[in-house]
């Protein structure tokens, strides 16, 4: 655990680490209780010999610029995907149709910029940005379009549903603002990267929460929102709208994507 | 879903919940008997009545949160009947555009679902006769008057209709963007995420809204690879760049939707959609080497919400004025 790498002040960890003087209400009780149970269950998963788990995780840090240092982290790891992208075998071939090669030219422009921005906003606000993180695109086939588009969808999706789920943590309204302008950005990424890979798809169950309405019967009656949901997935799901998903679930699937030595946590956004 | 960890993330977020919901604190078991009965269909009703009971009254609901709701619901409603109108109307939609109107549709319709949720019985509902979608203010006789009329005057394909649907859903991922700081309280923070989460289905709403426009210009609907042409007005981009020349041009060469793209009030909170500088930084300058419509794509502007309300009451009918549709002070 002492491995972690911390880029920003974590009052988190200091205050669990200061003994326990003050009598612990009943309430509290239960989540101190919760809280030493999960972190037991991660101390033993670190005695595991497993490589799924690397106690040489970079952790993103606490309060916003943990949050912060977690979108610039994505940012890095999309820019990074869409620059392999405008050199893979399917982008550079002759016959790579000029209005794909333009959204591949565009995307790869909207993530640099986001992840050049974040760095100098982190920056700005003195916050230690992340270091700069090695990929592991390995998995992805950049030979085909398919291969392509299925990893952009990943990316985009899981773009999307990270800032969603971070927006609660941010205290800094300022900071809140600067992730509403990108996650719609990256909304609009996905649904074209959806709609490129199954036309209509670009909002599908799996990503969001669907709704049958039970219509008004004429122009007369009143709609009150009648309806069957599929509501799933953590974070306050509503019908319509977008699953958020909570850090440290988002950088389980991220690591993946993410060399040995750059592999990420967000232990104080549970 | 996990109903405990929702209560107990409201309590720690507010620790009046349990007694908002439920004064002798029986909820734990309503819950517990409700668990084994309860199937998925009837999750949102249940959930709907937690957030009438905690938050639905306008004593414990702050009431610039839910002036920020209520005017969400009414974009919602704006969005809502006019899709539903237009899946009505034979021979306005192509057919291989119908599912994703659908999809739409029924999103809109779980975003009026949520936000009644939140806002309780109480919040007003609106009839698809309190709207203008001719954007006439309620003369019925504004630019876009053939929106609605297959093959209309600039319609054919559905055309004027996806550009509306074009500038509605900006509009509202705008408004949206616009209202979040307000709904970050920490009472209410998972309302700021569930508004984040119908946020960002307005923007890939959008987002297709423009394939859509890209493909008619093309004539390869159905496809979502026709190319985009500058300066985007009529074959946007999926995203927003600069402005887009002011958005989609009307029959009457007139410009309906450039308040959309526009700069809100105060300009510095609420630029228009071609800004390039962010939290202070200009990103167009060294060491940045991006042009000015590449960083205006990167982002999205927020809108203030008399700025919405201005645009939206040209689409609102005289039987919706009535009802003080879009004419809140904020």
């Amino acid at each position: 655990m002492s491995n972690n790498v911390s880029p920003g002040p974590q009052p988190h960890e200091t205050d669990l680490g200061q003994p326990l003087h003050t009598p612990i209400k009943r309430r509290s009780f239960f989540m101190y209780a919760g809280a030493t149970a999960g972190a037991t269950a991660l101390v033993l998963a670190g005695c595991k010999d497993d490589d799924n788990v690397d106690p040489n995780r970079i952790d993103v840090g606490s309060g916003d610029g943990g949050i912060l240092n977690y979108a610039y982290a994505l940012e890095q790891l999309e820019a990074a995907f869409y620059a392999e992208v405008r050199k893979s075998a399917y982008y550079t071939a002759s016959s790579t149709p000029a209005a794909i090669k333009q959204v591949f030219d565009d995307l790869a422009l909207h993530e640099a910029i986001h992840r050049d921005f974040l760095r100098a906003a982190l920056v700005a606000n003195s916050i230690t940005p992340l270091q700069e993180l090695k990929t592991d695109f390995s998995s992805i086939d950049f030979a085909t379009l398919n291969g392509i588009l299925s990893a952009a969808r990943t990316f985009e999706d899981t773009g999307v549903a990270a800032y969603n789920g971070a927006g609660r943590y941010l205290t800094n309204n300022t900071f809140l603002g600067l992730a509403g302008k990108i996650v719609s950005v990256e909304a609009r990424h996905a649904a074209l990267i959806r709609d490129m890979i199954t036309y209509n798809s670009f909002v599908s169950s799996d990503v969001v929460n669907t709704f049958s309405p039970t219509l008004p019967a004429n122009a007369t009656t009143a709609y009150n929102g009648e309806g069957t949901a599929s509501l799933t997935g953590s974070g306050n799901p509503v019908p319509g709208a977008e699953r958020s998903r909570k850090p440290q679930d988002v950088l389980n699937s991220v690591n993946n994507y993410l060399a040995s030595n750059s592999k990420l946590s967000a232990n104080s956004f549970s | 879903m996990n109903l405990f960890k929702l209560v107990s993330d409201l309590e720690q977020a507010d620790p009046e919940f349990l007694d908002r919901i439920n004064p002798r604190r029986r909820v734990f078991k309503y819950l517990g008997n409700a668990g084994q009965k309860v199937t998925a269909a009837a999750v949102p009703a249940i959930l709907a009545s937690f957030f009438n009971r905690a938050y639905g009254q306008s004593t414990t609901l702050p009431a610039d949160v839910q002036k920020v709701l209520t005017l969400a619901l009414q974009l919602e409603y704006l969005e809502f009947h006019f899709y539903n109108t237009a899946l009505g109307i034979t021979g306005l939609i192509p057919s291989s555009e119908t599912n994703g109107i659908t999809t739409i549709r029924n999103d809109e319709a779980g975003h009026i679902n949520a936000l009644r949720g939140v806002l309780g019985a109480s919040a007003p509902a609106y009839l698809v006769t309190d709207f203008d979608y001719s954007g006439g203010s309620g003369t019925g006789a504004g630019p876009m008057a053939t929106a609605l009329v297959p093959n209309g005057a600039g319609n054919a394909n559905g055309a004027l209709f996806f550009a509306a649907g074009q500038a509605f859903s900006d509009v509202g991922q705008r408004a949206y963007k616009g209202g979040a700081p307000t709904l970050n309280t920490t009472a209410t923070k998972d309302i700021l995420e569930a508004a984040l989460n119908i946020h960002s289905v307005e923007a890939r709403h959008n987002s297709h809204f423009r394939t859509v426009r890209r493909s008619i210009v093309a004539n390869s609907l159905g496809s979502a690879t026709a190319p985009a042409v500058a300066p985007y007005d009529a074959a946007p981009k999926s995203w927003i760049s600069l402005i887009d020349n002011g958005g989609p041009t009307a029959p009457d060469n007139s410009k309906p939707a450039s308040a959309a793209y526009g700069a809100g009030v105060p300009p510095t909170t609420y630029p228009a959609d071609s800004n390039v500088t962010q939290a202070g930084i200009p990103l167009t300058t060294a060491p940045f080497t991006y042009t000015d419509a590449a960083v205006s794509e990167a982002f999205d502007e927020p809108l203030d919400p008399n700025t919405v309300q201005t645009i939206a009451l040209k689409f609102t009918s005289a039987p919706g004025k009535a009802k003080g549709l879009f004419q809140q002070t904020f």
